[in-house]
């Protein structure tokens, strides 16, 4: 027991309902959304210290033991989404300051940051399937109120393919969850585990893992499922975008890692076979489709699609070394990821648009920016000594080690289209002639740290190019996490004995 | 709407739902009933007072900002939950108070508090979303 | 009944899939409901269907009669039914903005792709101009 572990959850809660309640100043909503950021930062470091030191701690909620009732797990992967999942909060939050207008304050921006951050941590917490699904939906009511705040055209139409197909995905999981919930007459994760291999009708159990992979996989983007998230994750504000892009496909990501190595591993020759299949071609469809765009968010968005893929890869090989390499590349494309939609909205600022065409001249008038922007696309291009590149390397050398050489041959390939979409953007945007009409008239003459309050987009963007050097240089900790995850997830029994107790 | 029907049996109506309501919420803690449904029901009294003389006079009557019911619908469910905590239980345990006074017993507990927190929370977002839908035309 | 009601709940299912495939917006929003129903049928009938006591503790006992009923589908249902209420209500409301602001619920001109995105951040400038004084 650990009553710690539920702190992650009512944190963003409370936050939540105090900022509300003060929901007619501003001044309020701001303090209150970026202390409550800092609080559950603090409160996720002394948690993961907890399992770094005692290993995976468990908390049964209203002391009804499991597996009746909702168990709270934290082993070392829930804390490392938990931990990027703070990080990523409070740099949008920093950011929202500048970037999120005065009428969608009113409308309760903070409030509903936090409610999706609690969706977010929910998630990575809960050891209970059913749970997973509120959850989820926890997460899905503030993302799409997020998404149409505001209410402009453009707006509208990318929110309504979102829910849709969003809606859709749930009721999918909610259907395998009631199959599940048939074959065995439990929802515990750890019991399902359990008891799924005692299943008679293995094909049945094959079947339930397809339905999750394709309710999981619409909300992570694989292909063939991921057209709604080129059209719809670049039409909101940039802070919402970024931590869309950032953090929402990776829960479904993380849901996937989850269900496929505690509970789906009857039958890996079938199932993982297929996540390999979608994992080649998540990855190179993602990636053509960033080649062919020239508005910077969207290429941006496609970017997300084709990293998915990768992190599919190292899930599919169900090695140390492939999960490994799964879960960084989760925590460095967060963070690159992220970092690029943010300086994407600091150049809309500056240049008044996000279509390519119509960018120009930003390294001779912002050369700091075009440093920043250089350090995130080369990360996300896999460049050394950034954090793609072990991310990368990692992800490779798993896959050279169970002979999958035509994938790794394309999980390579593909890197260098990534570059080639980033030097798309690079030559255009920033290297570019500035564009002769259409430009506004601030452009090269207000300052990244000067009178516009424009640093406070700026101070973000920095922290995160340094989260990413950091890791970059000086990866051997990080790694060394992962692979105690990746271990944890590839032996189920402590998983299964810390919470339900020595069996 | 403009209907004498409708205003006449409204007023009459309005009371008795809420009663109603309070009387499924208080019912729920033994027997079937409860703050979802309760709240259903209350949210039906104001919604009905909404359709007779519109979102103005309903905002009057309310006397709080539906918004802020479900804060303080929501601040509720978190002091339910946060109180087990001080002895050091797990998030959201029951805890229960029995007080004697003359002759009933009475029961106080974390979940009725919790009960409380959604009762509001539902007549809030209810009305909210068809005042919003209202105040549209 | 452990036989008709799987069936029902599949056909259920199929109607949703084919309403949710018409061009119009509402009658994809139906087909939704129609899904959700019968996937909260199908969580129900897979909890095993029988015919017993209501899981209800009468006063001064601790247990409910045995057989009673198992509880826990109906707990999930419940749940399933109230976030299920919450999304919809939620997809109506932009069904009903989007055909005020757009003026159609055919989705071939609805979903069209947005054009230019840039105008997505309202009140640019009035928000940085508050915030520089």
């Amino acid at each position: 027991m650990n009553g710690f572990l539920v702190f992650p959850i009512i944190i963003p809660l409370i936050v939540a309902t105090l900022a509300l309640l003060f929901r007619k100043s501003s001044v309020m909503q701001r303090w209150i959304g970026v202390t409550g950021m800092v609080i559950l930062l603090a409160s996720v470091i002394v948690l993961f210290r907890d399992v770094y030191v005692d290993g995976i701690q468990v908390l049964q909620l209203g002391d009804w033991d499991a597996p009746f009732g909702i168990t709270l797990v934290g082993d070392m992967l829930s804390m490392l989404m938990l931990g990027i999942s703070a990080v990523m909060g409070l740099i949008i939050a920093v950011y929202s300051l500048y970037d999120i207008d005065k009428e969608r304050e009113r409308f309760g921006y903070y409030p509903l940051l936090h409610i999706l951050l609690m969706g977010v941590n929910g998630s990575f917490l809960t050891g209970d399937i059913f749970n997973l699904y509120v959850w989820f939906e926890v997460m899905l009511i503030a993302s799409f109120i997020l998404l149409a705040l505001g209410n402009s055209k453009n707006q509208l139409q990318g929110a309504l393919k979102y829910v849709i197909i969003n809606l859709f995905s749930s009721l999918l999981f909610l259907f395998g969850v009631a199959l599940l919930y048939g074959m065995t007459g439990t929802l515990n994760m750890a019991d399902l585990a359990q008891r799924l291999p005692e299943v008679e009708n293995v094909g049945l159990v094959t079947t339930v893992s397809m339905i999750f992979l394709v309710s999981f996989g619409i909300k992570a983007a694989i292909f063939p499922l991921f057209f709604w998230l080129p059209a719809s994750y670049h039409t909101p504000p940039v802070a919402i975008s970024a931590i869309f892009g950032g953090l929402l496909t990776k829960v479904g990501v993380y849901a996937l890692i989850r269900v496929f190595t505690l509970l789906f591993t009857q039958d890996i020759g079938y199932t993982h076979t297929i996540l390999m299949w979608v994992a080649g071609f998540t990855m190179v469809i993602g990636v053509l489709g960033a080649a062919s765009h020239y508005e910077f968010r969207k290429i941006l968005s496609f970017h997300i699609v084709s990293q998915i893929g990768y992190m599919i890869m190292g899930l599919a090989f169900n090695t140390a070394l492939g999960l490994m390499g799964a879960i960084f590349y989760v925590l460095h494309n967060i963070l690159a990821k992220s970092n690029l939609f943010l300086i994407s909205g600091i150049a809309q600022r500056l240049l008044g648009t996000f279509e390519l065409k119509q960018m120009g001249g930003l390294y001779k008038h912002y050369p700091f920016l075009a440093v920043l922007f250089m350090i995130s696309a080369f990360a996300l291009a896999g460049f050394p000594p950034l954090s793609g590149f072990w991310a990368k390397l990692t992800v490779v050398k798993a896959g050279l080690a169970v002979e999958a050489y035509v994938l790794t041959a394309t999980a390579i390939l593909v890197g260098l289209l990534t570059l080639f979409s980033m030097m798309k953007i690079w030559l255009t945007a920033f290297w570019g002639t500035v564009p002769e009409k259409g430009v506004p008239e601030h452009f090269g003459k207000i300052a990244l740290f000067g009178a516009g309050n424009l640093y406070i987009m700026v101070v973000p963007v920095m922290a995160v190019a340094g989260l990413i050097l950091l890791v970059g240089l000086y990866a051997q900790p990080l790694l060394e996490v992962c692979l105690i995850a990746a271990e944890q997830l590839l032996n189920p029994s402590v998983y299964i004995e810390a919470v339900l107790g020595p069996q | 709407m403009k209907s004498l029907i409708l205003h006449t049996a409204t007023r009459l109506m309005i009371g008795i739902l809420i009663l109603f309501s309070l009387f499924l919420f208080f019912r729920g803690h033994d027997e079937p009933g409860g703050g979802f449904i309760g709240g259903l029901v209350g949210a039906g009294a104001f919604t009905l007072y909404a359709i007779a003389f519109g979102t103005d006079l309903t905002r009057k009557v309310l006397r709080v900002d539906p918004i802020t019911l479900i804060a303080l619908g929501l601040a509720s469910l978190v002091v339910s939950g946060v109180i087990p905590l001080i002895t050091a239980d797990p998030f959201l345990t029951g805890k229960w108070l029995f007080l004697e006074w003359g002759n009933s017993d009475i029961k106080l507990s974390t979940p009725l508090l919790f009960d409380i927190g959604v009762y509001l929370c539902v007549v809030g977002f209810i009305v909210t979303v068809i005042f919003s839908l209202e105040e549209e035309n | 009944m452990d036989t008709i009601l799987p069936i029902i709940a599949g056909a259920i299912f199929a109607s949703g899939i084919y309403l949710l495939l018409r061009p119009s917006l509402i009658l994809t929003i139906i087909g939704i409901i129609l899904i959700s129903n019968s996937v909260n049928l199908a969580l129900f009938t897979l909890g095993r269907i029988s015919t017993e006591n209501p899981p209800l503790i009468a006063a001064g006992s601790v247990m409910p009669e045995v057989p009673f009923a198992n509880p826990l589908p109906q707990a999930l249902i419940l749940t399933a039914i109230v976030i299920g209420f919450g999304l919809l209500a939620f997809a109506l409301a932009l069904a009903y903005r989007s055909y005020k602001e757009l003026g159609t619920v055919d989705q071939d001109q609805l979903l069209k792709d947005p054009e230019d995105t840039s105008t997505a951040i309202v009140n640019n400038t009035d928000n940085t101009e508050k915030r520089d004084v």
